[in-house]
């Protein structure tokens, strides 16, 4: 899921701490960001837009692209599901702790309605130079310029970090889209390589993932078919078995979601895997030729 | 959260799958009376929340209370995947005719509930998908319409099983689908499913696996899940509300974010060391620097420390700010290596320079590499002079 610079973006759960920061953030960047959601200060005005009861009622008021939801795991069903009622196309649902069935149902409402979903927790996306969703600082020049290398991440912390490596070395972002770290996700590593394929702006993708579940080895079987270069860094290779490392998603179970196993499907397609974040450099000057300044 | 059998079963018995007779003991004396109240056969199980506990001896069938005797005196002294055996589920053994196997568990490349059932039950499931994948059915299942007992039948459809059975299964398969939604499993799994040598169909093992994140919602069975088995230093992460991992080397890592922090540990192997952790202080917890340094320092095999910040959400001036309190307060004399990068990194790295005197390193790699370098006895002290 990609939001463009022109897209209006409603903010679900704007008047709290997170979601008034990152709102004005938003602003600040470029993002089209036309209204938000509290039910208790419907008709006020926050962050300089206006607040409506719902998402559906901010539909029924303006046009309405995309949402973002800042809000607590046992509320996010039914703040989803408003935004999917609404006939919201793109919804970014930040929240970690989610339980899974919810976010199972979320999907499937979200598949039959047309809505693509963007998470559960992630940091959000970011389209270098037009607009940011989320909680990432698409502000921070040492960490997004724009560019022409779309990155698809599992993780916030180590998109960052990849994000960081990648501008340093001259080459800069045309999308980052940070797909979550929960088991299940409304957009997977394989999707969010896809849309990276189909950009237009976008001569290369990075895939940052981790061990656990099997979305790398999804992706690796999209990626041999590519012919834009891809480059992974798979973050996990010294955890031990059957601990569940930080992320709801990253365990390796049995012979699933090992390293081994991702790094030997992503080189198969033809994925150049980094050791280390900071051999990214080289790996799109071998890719890309020296960045452009 | 994993769930021991005794704890899972009851749960497949509510929702109307009918499970064998018996009882949990902890004694070796205790499982001989278990056995001998049964009357009949028995079998003799180690309970532990995990798998392979055939193979690891902790299961047995025993004909008297002299051999049940035995047999739980020998398996409550195993330890099997990591857990030391402490209880013991005795329960009447089965007169197997058939043996099947059935899973409800969370998909992620169907982003809902996935059925899994296979006539060849009773082994090692993911070998029977390799080698055996005409005796399994795998069926994405729409979380909007469930799964009632005709439908589950007629997945059943063109496997070796006569229409009777295949409409008792199908029962079987729609409570084993209700057992999943109504108790947020994240896996539900009988194997072997019995079909014994009188006709009857039952669950002679059960795997449950509870959703962490719907504890709250499940609170009357939250507290029966069996917590993994945590060093003393795990347990105090956990009091404090910290995910701590320990490791066996001997570097520690303090990092933001699990992805961030992984790397930390990969860059520390790439170089030649061995990380002491896995401990995050990022996400919710990304101002718990000072109980997070703490916790990695009152490892006694830690030698040097690689501190990697990299902000985004989580904002690095936040972080640093509570390492400098914690390293005054605790005043550690290891060697420390710091990297601080993104939000609020200017502010971080005067704080740490200022109040520390120490000195970041631009590159992850640098940090790591020295620390490496330090817990192998180089006598460098602290970051970059």
């Amino acid at each position: 899921m990609i939001v463009r610079g022109h897209e209006t973006l409603l903010v679900q759960g704007i008047t709290g701490k997170q979601g008034t920061f990152w709102t004005e953030r938003m602003l600040e960047y470029g993002t089209k960001v036309i209204g938000g959601v509290n039910p208790q200060k419907a008709g006020t005005t926050h962050c300089g837009v206006p607040v409506f009861a719902s998402a559906q009622a901010a539909a029924k008021a303006t046009r309405v692209d995309a949402a973002v939801m800042f809000v607590p795991p046992l509320g996010a069903k039914e703040a989803a599901l408003d935004a999917i009622a609404a006939g919201i196309g793109k919804l970014c649902v930040l929240t970690e702790h989610i339980p899974a069935q919810d976010v199972m149902e979320i999907l499937a409402v979200a598949k039959a309605a047309g809505t693509r979903i963007l998470g559960p927790n992630t940091a959000g996306q970011v389209t270098t130079g037009e607009c940011f969703v989320g909680i990432i600082p698409a502000f921070n020049d040492n960490i997004f310029r724009k560019g022409r290398v779309g990155v698809v991440s599992r993780s916030g912390s180590l998109g960052t970090l990849i994000c960081l490596n990648l501008v340093q070395a001259g080459y800069g972002e045309s999308v980052f889209i940070g797909i979550g770290g929960d088991p299940v996700l409304g957009t997977t590593m394989q999707e969010a390589l896809m849309e990276v394929d189909a950009d237009l702006n976008s001569d290369a993708a990075i895939l940052v993932g981790e061990i656990g579940g099997t979305a790398e080895e999804d992706a690796a079987e999209y990626a041999s078919g590519m012919t834009k270069p891809v480059i992974a860094f798979v973050a996990g290779g010294s955890a031990p078995p059957g601990k569940k490392m930080g992320h709801a998603g990253a365990i390796v179970l049995g012979d699933r979601g090992t390293y081994r196993s991702k790094r030997r499907a992503l080189e198969a397609a033809g994925v150049v895997v980094l050791d280390m974040p900071s051999e990214l450099g080289a790996a799109l000057q071998d890719k890309l030729g020296p960045p452009t300044p | 959260m994993d769930f021991e059998e005794h704890a899972a079963k009851p749960l497949l018995a509510a929702a109307g799958i009918r499970t064998p007779k018996g009882r949990l003991a902890l004694s070796a004396a205790d499982a001989a009376l278990a056995a001998t109240e049964l009357g009949v056969r028995a079998v003799v199980k180690a309970q532990v929340a995990t798998g392979k506990r055939g193979k690891a001896g902790g299961i047995k069938v025993v004909a008297s209370a002299t051999e049940a005797t035995a047999a739980a005196e020998r398996i409550l002294g195993l330890e099997i995947g990591g857990y030391p055996v402490q209880r013991l589920l005795v329960e009447e053994a089965a007169d197997i005719a058939r043996e099947f196997y059935a899973a409800v568990m969370n998909d992620a490349t169907s982003k809902g509930p996935l059925l899994l059932f296979s006539t060849a039950g009773g082994m090692d499931i993911e070998e029977v998908f390799a080698t055996r994948p005409e005796t399994v059915r795998r069926q994405p299942i729409d979380i909007r319409a469930g799964l009632d007992a005709r439908a589950a039948a007629d997945i059943l459809a063109g496997l070796d099983l006569d229409a009777g059975l295949r409409t008792r299964l199908g029962k079987i398969l729609a409570a084993l689908y209700r057992v999943y939604r109504t108790r947020d499993a994240e896996l539900v799994e009988i194997n072997p499913l019995a079909l014994t040598r009188s006709g009857d169909l039952v669950a002679l093992d059960c795997k449950f696996t509870l959703d962490d994140a719907a504890k709250g919602r499940q609170a009357d069975i939250a507290k029966l899940g069996a917590p993994a088995p945590a060093t003393a230093l795990e347990q105090r992460g956990q009091e404090q509300g910290l995910y701590f991992i320990e490791l066996d080397g001997d570097v520690g890592v303090l990092a933001n974010g699990a992805g961030l922090t992984m790397t930390t540990m990969d860059a520390v192997r790439h170089y030649g060391g061995r990380a002491a952790n896995f401990l995050e202080i990022g996400g919710q917890s990304y101002t718990k620097a000072t109980a997070g340094l703490d916790l990695v320092l009152a490892n006694p095999n830690v030698t040097s420390l690689v501190i990697n910040f990299c902000g985004a959400f989580a904002r690095t001036d936040v972080m640093a700010e509570g390492v400098v309190q914690a390293w005054k307060t605790l005043q550690p004399t290891l060697p420390v290596f710091f990297s601080i990068h993104g939000t609020g990194e200017k502010e971080a790295i005067a704080l740490v320079r200022r109040e520390l005197g120490f000195e970041p390193y631009d590159v992850m790699d640098d940090a790591v590499k020295a620390a490496v370098a330090a817990a192998k006895g180089a006598t460098a002290r602290g970051s970059r002079p």
